[in-house]
């Protein structure tokens, strides 16, 4: 009978190792641990604080092996929160054949990352390159006016990661 | 082969089948506890030898011996094998042989599945150690497994996830087996509160084990699927999270330190009061203690990751809640020291290695407490100071703690004393080369000497060599400790039924050596 409860607990813990995923994915939506933005646009209204100004840098990086040049328009940004502000990043495909990259934003630091909004990235779908092919790509942001006061600087980081894989799988053109 | 052995089975004086046969088939609690004993001392050479080869590569500054990338698997499967491979089976043979005989019990309660948990270990091993002689080399991304860095692995990467898979199956059912033990076949009249403190200790073991290693076979597992079969758990271009797999590792992982250190503290708590001649001061608080520190162990994992970024309040949970660990910790330690206080003490080498881990494991507990606080850790995190706080608490922790009960226990389980004069050789060798060896590591962590790299910057030259010397010190001397234990298998001095002046307890009212087959009616507690 003991032996027997004791196997439950085990498998019961086996599964507990993979509920920590969601339980992980919530707790970091509640409090943007992880940096992580939301990938789908959001509508805002503007409501400028032009009391504040806030310093927003851009990183682009390219995950090992992608063949990318990949790096924003603009290094940093003075911004005022509940501002719609625009910029591009820029790609080149440095090689030959056809690539599909996917963008995967981070935001530093990870208390912020519940105030920046986007209403329009490149990050938000998959992007396609001919071989040889350079892009400016779009990004539209605000960042919102409950932003903690603390935050005085915020680093908006994207890495590039080759989706060929991926794409060639779902039967993608 | 069974016919005949069953039908001899009404026959109560039987003893071991002979040969290999023993050993493959057996049932035996002593025998499987040897087998553990003997495998998890392999391990410790094979272990201790890719250690010998890392403080070869540091002697010097500059890269002598070995390629970085195979420095990288040294260092790796050092760990793996030592953590898996020596202190947890040591630890679990330790359980084998003396928890039915401290207990009152004729054997465990799960024969047949503690012969399997043992024969497991040899093929998770085997699969492990052949990474060595795969192309693109062992697991070279540290113990920690953390992706991406683990999915780079060559071949050998499926290998580790399987061998995990093994090592943890196998813990599982060893601690399923113990606890079904302590439970259901105590001696009548021994209620669990008068129950000896290794059994204690081991029996809040076993609930961790059940209970973290499941979560990080799931962790392995989905680092499996990551790697396989498309799935992104940790993959950030999937939408993972690669953090994510370093608070799943480490809600494995804290308990696991608990889960090398807690039964030494039962197995100290059984040899000081021995050589004492003392009762145990406290013995509730120790058993209250070693629960709380179980209970902590869960909600502290953080603290190995505080550099990956946390909120404050996060940063200050966790630094907290590390550092009432050492509440705890200290009711133990003081209670060990107060049951010594105007005791009328020997020195015998089970006592000099049970002192040595109160001091030694005292100076890692310390040092622990310094990389707990949060700023002091940004600094620490990932130096030498690191590495030389675990090895206190590992080496002169954990390994002289399974050391005490080798010596403790030896003559009870062989029949002859061990050599003393060589004894007590072993322990002030091992001793000073330990500290030889880590002491140094200190002050080289602090001078901001980075962990697991193969070369240093010559300022550090000079306490690596010291440390170096020590190791290698360290290493010749275990050899003296299997000479003393084949030796005492052998031969020697006979031993009495007690063997120690002051000892106490069920396992000394048996004859030594103690019986194949013992308690088959149950002693009388009183």
């Amino acid at each position: 009978m003991l032996t027997g409860k004791l196997l439950v607990m085990a498998a019961a813990m086996f599964g507990f190792g993979f509920l920590l995923v969601p339980i992980y994915d919530v707790f970091c939506e509640i409090t943007g641990l992880n940096g992580k933005t939301g990938n789908t646009a959001q509508v805002v209204a503007e409501a400028p604080n032009l009391d504040r100004l806030i310093t927003v840098e851009f990183t682009g990086t390219v995950n090992q092996g992608g063949p990318w040049e990949f790096r924003p328009a603009e290094a940093r940004m003075q911004v005022h929160p509940g501002k719609l502000y625009a910029t591009t990043f820029f790609a080149r495909n440095t090689g030959d054949s056809q690539v599909a990259g996917q963008a995967v934003p981070s935001v530093t630091p990870g208390q912020a990352a519940a105030y920046f909004r986007k209403t329009e990235c490149f990050c938000f779908t998959r992007q396609d390159f001919a071989g040889g092919e350079a892009k400016d790509m779009p990004l539209r942001f605000m960042l919102d006016p409950d932003l903690p006061a603390h935050v005085e600087t915020v680093t908006l980081s994207y890495t590039m990661f080759a989706t060929t894989t991926v794409a060639a799988a779902d039967g993608a053109p | 082969m069974s016919t005949e052995t069953l039908t001899h089975d009404e026959h109560h004086d039987h003893g071991p089948e002979s040969g290999l046969k023993r050993w493959l088939f057996t049932t035996n609690h002593k025998d499987i506890g040897t087998l553990y004993l003997l495998f998890s001392l392999l391990m410790f050479f094979v272990g201790g030898a890719m250690a010998m080869v890392i403080r070869a590569e540091l002697f010097q500054p500059g890269l002598q011996f070995v390629d970085p990338a195979f420095y990288n698997q040294m260092t790796t499967m050092h760990a793996l094998i030592m953590i898996f491979g020596a202190v947890m089976p040591a630890f679990v043979g330790l359980a084998n042989w003396m928890l039915p005989m401290m207990v009152g019990a004729p054997d465990m309660a799960l024969p047949r599945m503690n012969n399997w948990s043992f024969w497991i270990l040899p093929f998770a091993f085997t699969l492990l150690l052949s990474t060595l002689f795969m192309p693109g080399g062992a697991p070279a991304g540290g113990w920690t497994m953390y992706p991406p860095l683990v999915l780079q692995l060559g071949d050998a990467f499926p290998f580790l996830i399987f061998s995990v898979h093994l090592m943890g199956a196998s813990s599982i059912m060893g601690a399923i087996n113990i606890i079904v033990t302590i439970m259901n076949m105590r001696a009548p009249g021994m209620s669990l509160l008068k129950m000896p403190l290794f059994p204690w200790t081991w029996l809040i073991t076993a609930y961790l084990l059940i209970a973290v290693m499941p979560v990080l076979a799931g962790a392995v597992t989905m680092l499996l699927t990551d790697q396989f079969f498309g799935t992104s758990f940790f993959t950030a271009s999937g939408g993972g999270d690669p953090v994510m797999f370093q608070h799943i590792f480490w809600f494995f992982g804290h308990p696991e330190v608990y889960i090398m250190i807690l039964p030494a503290f039962g197995i100290i708590s059984e040899v000081i009061p021995t050589f004492a001649r003392k009762k145990l001061f406290g013995y509730e608080a120790m058993v209250y203690a070693t629960a709380s520190i179980a209970f902590l162990s869960f909600i502290v994992w953080a603290h190995h990751m505080f550099t990956v970024g946390m909120p404050l309040s996060g940063q200050l949970f966790f630094m907290i809640s590390t550092m009432l660990i050492a509440v705890p910790t200290g009711v133990k330690v003081f209670n060990w020291v107060a049951t010594m206080w105007r005791g009328a003490m020997t020195f015998e080498t089970p006592m000099l290695f049970a002192l040595a881990f109160l001091f030694l494991f005292t100076i890692g507990g310390f040092s622990g407490l310094m990389l707990a606080i949060v700023p002091a850790d940004l600094q620490y995190h990932d130096s030498y100071f690191v590495v030389a706080h675990f090895h206190y608490v590992l080496v002169p922790g954990a390994i002289f703690s399974i050391m005490c009960a080798v010596y403790y226990w030896l003559p009870k389980w062989t029949g002859h004393m061990y050599n003393e004069t060589l004894g007590k050789w072993h322990f002030w060798l091992s001793t000073i080369f330990v500290n030889v060896t880590f002491f140094p590591q200190h002050f080289l962590g602090l001078a901001g000497m980075p962990r697991r790299i193969p070369d240093y910057s010559t300022q550090f030259a000079d306490f690596n060599w010291i440390s170096s010397v020590g190791a290698f010190g360290f290493g010749l001397s275990q050899l003296l400790f299997v000479y003393i234990i084949f030796s005492c298998i052998r031969g020697g001095q006979k031993a009495t039924d007690r063997v120690w002046e002051g000892s106490h307890g069920l396992e000394w009212t048996l004859p030594s050596p103690a019986p194949y087959h013992s308690f088959e009616t149950a002693p009388e507690i009183r």
